[in-house]
């Protein structure tokens, strides 16, 4: 398909600005760029063509089942884009007077009731602008907790080998080395392996739970005291909250701080890479050390000001806002009840899609799961030589977007599969007859795998020539 | 009151059968007992009408100015309709990360479109997918020039209040200096750039200032590479429809805020971030890049390139642990851009600058008002009043407008776009000299 600059012809503009009402000035040649940027010119027809057209050979979660492990994919609401988007909200300066936004602070300030309700927390921070984001804002807060008390030595992040790539980096970044635990034959954290690496150079730990595997780590109370005792802070990663919520908080298990995912647990949409939110909620006494400003009451209203020992800004203003009014207007929909119906709704869909499969395709660990479960596919690229890769593209044919491949890392030829709790059963049902078909083809011609996709908008991509040969611009 | 769930009593009933456990309960048997909440203390769920009301009560307790005279990081430029009916399109809005090229070259070559338009803007030869914000962009940037010998980050005291915050914060995290060079009338100081260290690894400047000025960014540029370390510039990316690029005066990075691109005030975010550095810098670049290849059939496509960069494959050894970043504002960017093409860009950088000149002209005419700083600025300035300046804001605000952004008490930072008329700027200067003829 032609780039919007190759539809670009010279002397094509639309008629959107007046004629300037006063005199134009004029810069010294020194101050002024040499050439024009070469912007497409293009009629609004032909723009908005260009737009369908893009569209069209894209896939979200209104195109057909998305089930993504560890991403969360389900339906955001369209009440929740119809509220982000009223002017009383679009049209608001972040450095109006306190006195005239008391609307969006109250909507932070609601919203944070709501959330730290949910995850069993005292105070949150609508900062962060996504999940790594709030990975990257709670270790500092761990840093400056550790700090201030003098504790210098405290220098190690514990990971679990199965978590998400974004835990080691986002605590490397603050200056912590991290220390790689490995995950027990059941998929859980592997207590004795914890047990040895506990001391006083520990300054915390990040878990999710339920983990990767799609397991909530029954030993979690002993985890977190075992950290608790040795001095160390424990980090929950809120990237699979949506098993849980309304069901048991991270607050109660021994988490001290978490990051949620707005995109994932609470309906907001993820844009194809964002805008997110990654908001930290922390509990009383780590509250001091909340990226500034938080909310405080005046005697009449709600203002800004920073914690005491506030960490400072992660970016500039107060986070992704109209990301959180969608967040609250699912809130406020669901209400309690509701939370709860899509957290067990998910898990209930988990368990009933794996039921579905696991006749034919190998399950990482056996049993009940949470929100998702990990299929390896080791045996039948042994069997076939058909991987984790083609079942993916295998899948592009069927209309279904693919599960998570190659993740958790400690799977091999992983497939890591969450449905979601807004998916229905027969959706569920077609999707396992073409995971089914698949299955079957690769004993009976794996090569038709090796060559899918065949029906989407391109075949697979040549992904080592685009990192050998860069290309990232359009050549005029 | 709602859950957005798609299955019945009935087949919850059919879906427990065929996992064979009678109750949902049962799935969370692995949850400690003690742990289990009886009931969270949260409202009860309401229909849509309800929400819609509710949250529209809330927004009508924020005040919508007919009039804005603010910018100081967050601008209030005309966006074109369509920039909104394409950004809505359901594909884009409710897709993940292209991960799976095949079935999502629309977003992929969005992103490489909007890539090639950064680089257009900022003379760079590479852009990535996008960042947070402006503010986090240049912390981003900072940490792709430190290296062990080069540890010392240096900001000018002339940016954005939170940009200068965000790096304290990114660099406490990094364990880093950071140093602050002063600035003189306005403008970053160079002989205070000439005194810092041989462990500088670079050296960030707002242009135009948060004060609006221009800097003499070539001669910093210039102080910056003698001492060896990297020029960053954070842009407006509005200017650069008419002013020097970051490539132009010597920058090896450029980033910027790009809200002023199409995305609303909207009280601070989602806004975008960008990045754009020379080729030699391409892989050190953090977060998204869509790069062209060829599919098996030989067509064009496009995919998430130089992965080996990112957190998912190099975990603690990543620079960057950024994931999800601003993907749909970087679309919006990109509609934007399209719809004004590289005239409309210029007319609205021009038009803005213009209007901002003319503010400037009638208001320093009123006695009592005068320019802080001599140089050269853009499209904001800051200026003295002879009433406190909370005393004016509020006159202003009793007339639906919203003036510039108080520095201090007698020293306001005012700012013009496109969208102010030159009716609306002989109003605002009437309502001005009325307050102060009341005040004195």
């Amino acid at each position: 398909m032609q780039l919007i600059f190759e539809k670009s012809r010279e002397g094509i503009s639309q008629s959107i600005l007046p004629v300037c009402d006063v005199a134009k000035y004029q810069f010294a040649p020194q101050l002024q760029r040499q050439t024009a940027p070469r912007l497409p010119q293009v009629s609004e027809n032909e723009l908005s063509r260009h737009y369908s057209q893009l569209a069209r050979r894209s896939f979200g979660v209104n195109s057909g089942f998305y089930p993504l492990g560890s991403c969360t994919m389900k339906y955001n609401p369209k009440i929740d884009e119809e509220m982000a988007a009223l002017s009383g909200f679009t049209a608001i300066h972040p450095l109006q007077p306190p006195r005239t936004v008391q609307g969006c602070m109250q909507v932070l300030e609601l919203t944070g009731k709501l959330l730290c309700e949910i995850c069993g927390m005292d105070d949150m921070t609508f900062q962060p602008s996504a999940g790594a984001h709030g990975e990257f804002t709670g270790m500092m807060m761990i840093k400056a907790y550790h700090r201030l008390r003098g504790d210098l030595g405290r220098t190690k992040i514990i990971v679990p080998d199965s978590a998400h790539g974004t835990n080691p980096a986002s605590a490397a970044m603050n200056g912590f080395s991290i220390v790689n635990v490995p995950s027990a034959a059941d998929g859980c954290v592997d207590i004795e392996a914890l047990k040895s690496v506990l001391g006083d150079d520990v300054a915390g730990l990040m878990l999710t739970n339920p983990n990767t595997m799609g397991l909530f780590d029954k030993n979690i109370l002993q985890i977190t005291r075992l950290v608790h005792d040795a001095g160390g802070l424990n980090y929950y990663d809120g990237a699979n909250l949506n098993a849980i919520m309304g069901v048991v908080r991270p607050g109660d298990m021994g988490f001290d701080l978490i990051h949620l995912n707005l995109h994932k647990t609470f309906a907001t949409p993820h844009g194809g890479g964002g805008p997110g939110s990654g908001p930290v909620g922390c509990k009383k006494f780590l509250a001091d050390f909340l990226p500034a400003p938080v909310l405080y009451h005046t005697c009449c209203a709600l203002d800004f000001a920073a914690p005491p020992q506030s960490i400072g800004k992660v970016r500039a203003f107060w986070g992704n806002f109209l990301v959180i009014v969608k967040a609250l207007t699912y809130l406020l929909t669901l209400g309690g009840e509701g939370v709860k119906q899509a957290a067990q709704n998910a898990v209930l869909n988990a368990n009933y899609f794996k039921s579905l499969l696991e006749d034919d395709y190998d399950l990482a660990v056996p049993g009940i799961c949470m929100h998702e479960f990990v299929l390896s596919l080791e045996r039948l690229k042994k069997e076939t030589g058909v991987t984790a890769l083609d079942i993916a593209k295998g899948l592009l044919d069927c209309g279904v977007h693919p599960p998570t491949i190659y993740f958790p890392l400690i799977v091999h030829e992983a497939l890591m599969i969450e449905p979601t709790e807004t998916e229905s059963p027969e959706t569920m049902d077609e999707a396992a007859v073409c995971f089914k078909k698949l299955y079957k083809l690769a004993y009976k011609d794996p090569a038709s795998l090796h060559n899918s996709p065949q029906t989407t908008p391109i075949r697979r991509p040549d992904e080592v020539a685009a990192a050998r040969n860069l290309r990232l611009r359009y050549r005029f | 009151m709602g859950n957005y769930l798609d299955a019945t009593a009935a087949d919850q009933k059919k879906m427990l059968d065929q996992i064979g456990v009678s109750s949902i309960d049962q799935l969370y048997s692995m949850v400690p007992e003690q742990l289990l909440v009886d009931k969270l203390v949260l409202p009860e769920g309401l229909s849509e009408l309800e929400v819609r009301a509710a949250i529209e009560e809330l927004a009508a307790k924020n005040l919508i100015f007919k009039n804005i005279f603010r910018g100081a990081g967050s601008y209030d430029h005309y966006i074109p309709a369509i920039v909104s009916q394409v950004t809505a399109k359901e594909e884009f809005v409710t897709a993940y990360t292209p991960y799976q090229a095949e079935i999502s070259q629309g977003i992929l070559q969005a992103i490489f479109e909007y890539q090639t338009m950064i680089c257009e803007l900022t003379g760079m030869d590479v852009a990535n997918a996008s960042a947070y914000d402006g503010a986090s962009a240049a912390a981003e940037a900072a940490a792709m020039c430190r290296d062990k010998k080069r540890r010392c980050v240096c900001i000018a005291a002339t940016c954005h209040p939170d940009t200068i915050e965000t790096l304290k914060t990114y660099c406490f995290a990094a364990d880093c200096e950071l140093t602050i060079i002063p600035a003189t009338d306005g403008l970053t100081d160079a002989a205070a750039l000439s005194a810092v260290g041989e462990d500088t690894a670079c050296l960030i400047v707002q242009q135009p200032n948060f004060y609006g000025l221009i800097e003499d960014a070539s001669s910093l540029a210039e102080i910056i590479h003698q001492k060896g370390g990297k020029f960053v510039i954070s842009c407006n990316p509005i200017a650069l429809g008419i002013l020097a690029t970051p490539a132009e005066v010597g920058a090896d990075i450029a980033v910027g805020e790009g809200q002023p691109l199409g995305m609303p005030l909207s009280f601070g975010g989602p806004y975008l971030g960008f990045m754009a550095c020379k080729t030699s810098f391409a892989r050190s670049l953090p977060g998204r890049i869509v790069g062209e290849t060829t599919d098996a059939n030989g067509n064009r496509a496009f995919v998430l390139t130089l992965q080996a960069r990112e957190q998912h494959i190099k975990r603690e050894k990543a620079a960057s642990s950024i994931c999800s970043n601003q993907a749909l504002c970087a679309l919006t960017a990109a509609v934007y851009l399209s719809a004004m093409g590289s005239g409309g860009l210029r007319e609205a950088a021009e038009q803005s600058a213009a209007k901002a000149h003319y503010l400037a002209a009638q208001l320093c005419a009123i006695e009592g008002f005068n320019l802080v700083y001599g140089g050269e600025f853009f499209n904001e300035f800051a200026a003295t009043t002879p009433v406190a300046a909370d005393i004016l804001l509020l006159k202003l605000e009793k007339e639906g407008i919203l003036g510039g952004y108080p520095l201090d008490y007698h020293t306001i930072l005012w700012c013009a776009t496109e969208k102010n008329s030159k009716y609306d700027i002989d109003h605002l200067i009437a309502v001005i000299k009325k307050a102060v003829s009341r005040c004195s």
